[in-house]
């Protein structure tokens, strides 16, 4: 995708600065953008191996498990096709585990792993099924505990307070996560009464 | 309200880390060894992301600076006045779906430009947190079983992504 959007962009933006006369500008921003990346990569490096150190110790305890024991029923309530798949359950429930704990990078081979699991069982094995859609659209609402890629860079521009996010951060994930699922349910009701027509 | 919900915010992450730390003790783990393990993996994520931030802090940078946001703004702006929507944000809710690491340069720039304590800037903060790459996770998760046919998928995560951003936006302007 950004082998598409960057050469668009640089172009774009190079060469109407080059037709406006925008020169000088032009170049202070390419060594600004170069100084912030570099100063927000520094700021970032200290929220990040906080976190990454204490999550550690949390997935060396029992909180994982008893997270995954905690989301059973919900689990049971989103996919109601895969009552019997222990395992397809079990991947999903620790994908968003790993999701809630901001764990990106092992949310998404267990995320696909159970993507797996799930088409094994799929009866129309060249389209989603309805598991397969609810999956994905719990992992693209981002439920997350601790916004913390955004709390480094807030606090790497000298905010008052970086973690003062958090909640609105909560409030508005919760919404579209419910509106979601919400959609998600009725479309495959709607989509379950026109195969039976 | 505004006091309650600054109060939860400061609260959660001092909280789980505490939550975190005791049960680490508790079940007689070795704590810090444990979290010097894990920090390690956190220098590794930021120089994993490092080049792609230069690449588009560059990019969004120059965007900025040679006029061209500017110009879609102005396109866009007597359009998104009719839904009193803020325009400055609209970049942001356009890349956020596509690309994770250009929100990040998008949002950064936001939060520089407007201020990172102003209401755009926080919203900004509170729509990246809020929502994710959605049309990039359904291709990753798609194409992990070769499937194409993606159904209703598309409409579902999208109408989120529009909810989370709506929300946000709401939210913030409560708060301030």
């Amino acid at each position: 995708m950004l082998n598409l959007v960057w050469p668009i962009f640089i172009i774009i933006s190079f060469s109407y600065a080059i037709f406006s006369g925008n020169l000088q500008n032009l170049n202070s921003s390419i060594f600004d953008s170069v100084e912030s990346a570099v100063n927000l990569s520094i700021t970032m490096l200290g929220t990040m191996c906080l976190w990454s150190g204490i999550i550690n110790v949390a997935t060396n305890t029992n909180i994982m498990k008893i997270m995954n024991k905690m989301l059973k029923p919900i689990i049971r309530f989103l996919f109601p096709e895969i009552r019997e798949n222990k395992k397809a359950q079990n991947e999903i429930s620790m994908n968003m585990v790993a999701n809630i704990l901001g764990l990106g990078n092992a949310a998404t081979p267990l995320g696909l792993k159970a993507m797996e699991t799930l088409q094994e069982e799929n009866k129309n094995k060249k389209e989603l099924s309805n598991s397969m859609i609810m999956l994905i659209v719990i992992n693209t609402a981002s439920i997350q505990i601790i916004p913390t890629t955004i709390i480094a860079i807030r606090s790497s521009l000298g905010a008052e307070n970086p973690t003062s996010i958090i909640v609105p951060v909560w409030i508005a994930t919760i919404c579209a996560a419910i509106v979601g699922i919400t959609v998600t349910k009725l479309l495959i009701k709607y989509s379950n009464k026109r195969e039976k027509i | 309200m505004i006091n309650i919900i600054n109060f939860l915010s400061n609260l959660a992450m001092p909280l789980i880390i505490l939550i975190i730390v005791i049960y680490g003790v508790i079940e007689k783990k070795e704590v810090f060894d444990k979290f010097i393990e894990g920090a390690k993996d956190g220098i590794k994520i930021v120089i994993n992301i490092f080049p792609t931030l230069i690449g588009l802090f560059l990019a969004v940078g120059t965007l900025r600076s040679s006029g061209v946001i500017d110009i879609v703004i102005k396109i866009l702006d007597p359009l998104l006045k009719i839904v009193n929507f803020p325009t400055e944000i609209m970049p942001l809710a356009l890349l956020r779906p596509i690309s994770g690491s250009s929100s990040i340069a998008v949002a950064t720039d936001i939060m520089k430009n407007f201020g990172v304590d102003s209401q755009i800037g926080i919203m900004a903060a509170v729509i990246m947190g809020a929502t994710e790459t959605t049309l990039y996770t359904i291709a990753v998760y798609s194409s992990s079983v070769k499937i194409k046919k993606t159904r209703f998928v598309l409409i579902a995560s999208l109408t989120a992504d529009i909810v989370g951003i709506v929300t946000s936006i709401i939210v913030c302007r409560f708060l301030s």
